[in-house]
C-alpha cells in the first residue's frame, strides 16, 4: 500500500494540468504526454537511455570478470573479496560522486599526474561530459552487477564447464554455449539492477555532467523544483516507471522459460 | 581444459579484478588523503593537518544538519525495525505469496526519484507540512522493506519444531514468541536495524524532495558540493565513510556469525 498509493498518484498527476500559480489543476488531459514528444525532451530521453545502456554494458563486462574471478577462488577468500566489493556501495552516493570531481577535473588528480609525467600538455576533458557521467554511474552501481553474477556463477560450480571441455568444446565455445546461458538469470538481474537506477539518477549527471549533459532524472527534478510543473514531471517519471516494469517483465519471462526448460530436461 | 588456456584466462580475470578493486577504492583513498591536506585542494600536498576537521566542528550549519539527520535516522530505525520485523513474520508465516513478495521489492528496484516524487505528491495531497516528519515517514516506507528482507533470511533458517516444543511444554503463544522466536531472530533484527540506520543516515534524494525547508546532512553536503568545492567536505566525507563502514561491518559480522552458528547446529 505504502508504495502503490504514491505510484498511483504519480500516474494520476501525469494526466492533470499545471495551474497558473504552479499548483495542480485537477482536470484530465493528455497534454503532458504530448509535450514529451518535444525534440528537446526526446533528446534527453535518448541520451539517458544511451548512457544507462553504456554503463550497463561496461558493468557487465567487468562485473562478469570479477564475479568469475571471485567464484573460482578458494572458498575462504570469497567472502572477504565480496565484502570489499560491497563496502564502498554502503557509503553516501554524494560523497562517492564528489570524489570523482576531485579525480577528473582539469586540476584534478588524474590530469595533474598525466601532466606530471609529460603525457599530456593541457588537460584531458574528463569532467562535465558523458564520460564522467558513465564513470560516476559505474562507480555507483557496479556492486549491484557483481553480486547477482557471483551468485549464479558460484552456484554453477565446475562440473558443467568440465563436461563441456570433455565433450571437446574449446574454452571459448564452452563459455558461450554452457557457462553464459546457465548464468543468464544472474546476468539479467545484474543488468536490471544497474540499468534502472542509472536511468533515473540525477545526482551523477548533475555533479559530473556539469549541467550541460542532463538526463531524465534532472528533467524530473527541475519540473518539481524550479519549473514547478508537477504534472509534466510526473509524466516524465511514468516513462521511467514504464521502462522499469517492462524490464522486470522481460526478466520474469526469461526466468520462467529457463525454469520450464530445466523442468522439461529433468 | 588445456592448462595454458586456463592460465591465460586466470591472468585476464585477475587483471580485470585488480582494475575493478582499484577503481572502487582509489576515490575513497583520495578523499581520506585530501582531508588531511593542509592546502585543502587536490592541486598539491601542503603537509599533514587536521585543521579541516576543526573547521567542521565549528561549522554550525553542518552541525545542525547533522543533528537533524541523527534524529531522523534514529526515529526511522526504531519504527522501521518494528514494522519490518512484523512484516517479515507476517510474510513468512501467514501469507506466502510470490506476487506480494515481488510487489514489496518494487520500491527497492524503481529509481529513488520516482518514489520521491510519489511521496511528495502524497504528502501534498494529504496536506502534510514538509519537514523532518515527512522525511521520517518517507524513509520508513523503504527502510522497512530492507529490514524485513534481512529478518526473513533469519526466519528462513528457523527450525519451527522448537516453537512447537515450547508450546507442548505449556508456553502460551505470546510467551513462545518472546522467549523462543524473538531471541533466535534477534541477530537478524539488529543487523536489519543497523542497515536501516545506515540507509536513512546517507539517504539524499528522497529527503531532498520531502524536506521542505528542513535540511538533513546529505542535503547540506549536496549544496556545498554544487556551489564549489570546499575542503571541509573532504573531512565530512571521511567521517561519513568511517560511520557507514563501521555500521555495515558490524551488521555483516552479526548476520554472518549467526548464520554460521545456525549452520553448525543444523549439521
Amino acid at each position: 500500500m505504502l508504495f502503490v498509493v504514491p505510484a498511483g498518484l504519480v500516474l494520476a498527476y501525469s494526466f492533470f494540468r499545471r495551474s497558473a500559480i504552479g499548483g495542480i489543476d485537477y482536470s484530465f488531459t493528455f497534454d503532458n504526454y504530448v509535450r514529451a514528444v518535444d525534440p528537446f525532451v526526446l533528446k534527453v530521453m535518448l541520451f539517458s537511455l544511451r548512457t544507462a545502456l553504456l554503463t550497463t554494458g561496461i558493468a557487465l563486462l567487468f562485473g562478469y570478470a570479477v564475479a568469475y574471478f571471485i567464484a573460482t577462488r578458494p572458498e575462504r577468500y570469497r567472502l572477504p573479496l565480496l565484502v570489499l566489493i560491497v563496502l564502498p556501495f554502503w557509503t553516501n552516493l554524494l560523497i562517492r560522486t564528489y570524489a570523482w570531481i576531485l579525480l577528473l577535473g582539469n586540476e584534478g588528480l588524474i590530469n595533474r599526474s598525466l601532466r606530471g609525467v609529460g603525457l599530456v600538455d593541457g588537460s584531458l576533458p574528463l569532467l562535465n561530459n558523458e564520460f564522467a557521467i558513465v564513470v560516476g554511474l559505474l562507480y555507483a552501481y557496479l556492486p549491484l552487477m557483481i553480486l547477482p553474477l557471483y551468485a549464479s556463477i558460484e552456484r554453477l560450480g565446475r562440473p558443467p564447464r568440465e563436461a563441456a571441455a570433455d565433450l571437446g568444446a574449446g574454452p571459448v565455445a564452452g563459455f558461450f554455449r554452457v557457462t553464459f546461458p546457465l548464468t543468464l538469470p544472474g546476468i539479467m538481474a545484474g543488468c536490471v539492477f544497474v540499468f534502472v537506477p542509472s536511468l533515473g539518477n540525477f545526482i551523477v549527471p548533475d555533479l559530473l555532467g556539469g549541467g550541460l549533459q542532463i538526463m531524465v532524472g534532472n528533467l524530473i527534478q527541475s519540473q518539481f523544483f524550479t519549473a514547478r510543473d508537477w504534472p509534466f514531471g510526473a509524466a516524465l517519471a511514468m516513462f521511467v516507471i514504464t521502462i522499469t516494469l517492462v524490464l522486470l517483465l522481460v526478466q520474469a519471462w526469461i526466468l520462467n522459460r529457463e525454469k520450464r526448460y530445466t523442468a522439461r530436461a529433468a | 581444459m588445456p592448462r595454458k588456456v586456463g592460465r591465460t584466462r586466470d591472468r585476464v580475470l585477475g587483471a580485470s579484478s585488480v582494475v575493478v578493486y582499484g577503481f572502487l577504492y582509489l576515490p575513497i583513498l583520495v578523499i581520506v588523503g585530501l582531508s588531511f591536506n593542509r592546502v585543502g585542494q587536490p592541486t598539491r600536498w601542503g603537509g599533514f593537518s587536521t585543521q579541516w576537521y576543526g573547521e567542521l566542528l565549528r561549522d554550525t550549519q553542518l552541525i545542525d544538519a547533522f543533528k537533524n539527520t541523527l534524529v531522523v535516522a534514529l526515529v526511522v530505525t526504531a519504527i522501521s525495525t518494528v514494522l519490518g520485523t512484523l512484516l517479515a513474520i507476517g510474510l513468512e508465516r501467514t501469507v506466502r505469496s510470490k506476487v506480494l513478495d515481488s510487489a514489496l521489492f518494487l520500491p527497492a528496484v524503481v529509481p529513488d526519484i520516482v518514489l520521491a516524487i510519489g511521496l511528495l505528491s502524497f504528502f501534498t495531497l494529504v496536506g502534510a507540512t514538509l519537514g523532518l516528519r515527512t522525511i521520517i515517514a518517507a524513509h520508513v516506507v523503504f527502510d522497512m522493506i530492507f529490514v524485513s528482507a534481512i529478518v526473513r533470511t533469519r526466519l528462513g533458517h528457523f527450525d519451527r519444531s522448537i516453537e512447537e516444543a515450547a508450546q507442548d511444554l505449556g508456553a502460551t503463544r505470546l510467551a513462545t514468541y518472546l522467549r523462543v522466536t524473538f531471541p533466535v531472530i534477534l541477530p537478524g533484527i539488529v543487523a536489519g536495524a543497523l542497515v536501516a540506520f545506515t540507509i536513512s543516515f546517507d539517504e539524499f534524494i528522497i529527503a531532498y524532495f520531502t524536506s521542505g525547508i528542513a535540511a538533513t546532512f546529505p542535503i547540506r553536503v549536496y549544496s556545498r558540493i554544487r556551489f564549489g568545492q570546499t575542503p571541509v567536505i573532504n573531512a565530512v566525507a571521511t567521517v561519513l565513510l568511517v560511520v557507514s563502514f563501521t555500521m555495515i561491518l558490524i551488521a555483516a559480522r552479526l548476520n554472518g556469525r549467526a548464520a554460521r552458528r545456525a549452520l553448525e547446529r543444523a549439521v
